[in-house]
């Protein structure tokens, strides 16, 4: 009866350590990356955000219909000049890979737009984008940090927005494209 | 043969209790109530908010988490890729309690969370913009498993199903090799600064409902000195 009470025991600390050892707690889903290389560009990766379905949050001064409905945006004069917005990021086959903050802020010194991207099976990326864009409408910017898989990588990245032309009843007004194009940093020798 | 198995039983339930205990009580874990930048000589920028997800301005997740997203109408993050993900964005306050900006943070689960080793872990990262002084990037690796023994286990274990007291931890545990965040400046005079910062959390309620009832944070970035 000791023997088969120690067993038990034994078993199912073996067990339990197997289990917590072995089998991961946390799996997160991985979309296959849809990743062009370009000679002398590095590797390009088109993100973007179907306007208005993937916008989660517009924060900014005096909106008549905030979003989302209930957003409580702060009357602080330090916020006049902050536009704030949280998008659903999607891959070029239209599934959500991700999350992204783009924050624009105008103060007397300094305007800023800048992104970031959070792939949670992937990394996040750091976004410093032009405040002014082209007269092509294309905002250019350099990436500033990355995490993860974007750790070891620098870059740059265009912003601009593509109007929908389908004509379709359902289709988004448009897009906010997000184009990157990453190299990895060469290690000193 | 029952005359076996009783006792095999009772040695898999005494097993398994031995095996709670020694989780709950992890050697292998230590409380990490203070922060590394407490015995910085460099400037230190300090920004609190509510990590009560109400006090926010969002905060959204896949929506069957125990802390539901605010407002009611936010868009919830239901798709595969980001369902273990959380978004907040929160105006984010200066030592004085004064608007100093605004933060957003994308958090997720981490898949080196490691129980064993006592790691519940996150993924996280801070997207800051203060207006007047410029904007960071703080990614950090979280490990929640002191908050998660100290107070959701306690509360669980409560009959009422809530927990009250005080709680102080620095919930920060990399990636930098003190256990402290990554931060790099974007712009402002925070333009191309590289540093470490802290996140600490100060809970004094938590509601098994309702998640944390009364729980501020403090956001600590350390200003290196200028080389000129």
């Amino acid at each position: 009866m000791i023997k088969s009470f120690v067993s038990g025991i034994l078993l199912s600390i073996a067990v339990s350590v197997s289990v917590l050892y072995y089998v991961p707690i946390v799996k997160q889903v991985r979309e296959n990356s849809m990743i062009t290389v370009i000679p002398n560009v590095g590797n390009t990766e088109v993100f973007h955000a179907n306007v208005p379905m993937d916008r989660i949050m517009i924060g900014a001064p005096r909106q008549a219909s905030p979003l989302p409905t209930g957003l409580n945006w702060s009357d602080d004069e330090r916020f006049s000049g902050i536009r704030a917005e949280l998008f659903k990021i999607r891959n070029a086959n239209e599934t959500v890979v991700g999350v992204a903050s783009r924050i624009a802020g105008s103060t007397e010194n300094d305007d800023i737009v800048e992104w970031v991207l959070h792939l949670p099976a992937r990394g996040s990326v750091y976004l410093i984008m032009e405040s002014v864009a082209d007269s092509g409408g294309y905002r250019a910017g350099e990436m500033r940090a990355g995490t993860e898989e974007f750790g070891d990588l620098l870059g740059q990245a265009i912003e601009r927005w593509v109007a929908d032309t389908s004509g379709d009843e359902y289709a988004p007004e448009g897009k906010i494209e997000l184009i990157t194009a990453f190299v990895a940093v060469q290690e000193e020798l | 043969m029952i005359r076996y198995l009783l006792p095999l039983l009772g040695g898999i339930l005494t097993g398994l209790g031995l095996m709670y205990g020694f989780l709950y009580y992890n050697p292998m874990s230590s409380a990490n109530n203070l922060s590394p930048l407490s015995v910085t000589e460099n400037e230190v920028v300090r920004l609190n908010y509510s990590a009560v997800a109400q006090d926010t301005l969002i905060y959204t997740n896949n929506g069957e988490s125990q802390i539901a997203p605010y407002p009611a109408k936010v868009q919830q993050l239901w798709e595969t890729p980001i369902r273990l993900t959380t978004a907040t964005a929160t105006v984010l306050s200066d030592s004085r309690g004064q608007v100093a900006g605004i933060g957003v943070k994308f958090s997720s689960r981490s898949e080196q969370t490691n129980i064993l080793r006592g790691e519940i872990l996150m993924d996280s990262v801070w997207h800051i913009y203060l207006p007047a002084r410029g904007s960071v990037f703080m990614e950090q690796s979280e490990n929640y498993w002191n908050y998660i023994r100290d107070i959701v286990v306690p509360a669980r274990w409560s009959s009422g199903d809530n927990w009250r007291g005080s709680w102080l931890g620095n919930i920060t545990a990399g990636p930098g090799a003190l256990g402290t965040a990554s931060v790099t400046g974007g712009s402002g005079q925070f333009e191309y600064m590289i540093t470490e910062g802290v996140e600490l959390f100060s809970a004094k309620a938590y509601s098994v409902e309702h998640g944390p009832v009364a729980m501020s944070s403090e956001i600590a970035i350390e200003i290196p000195r200028s080389k000129d």
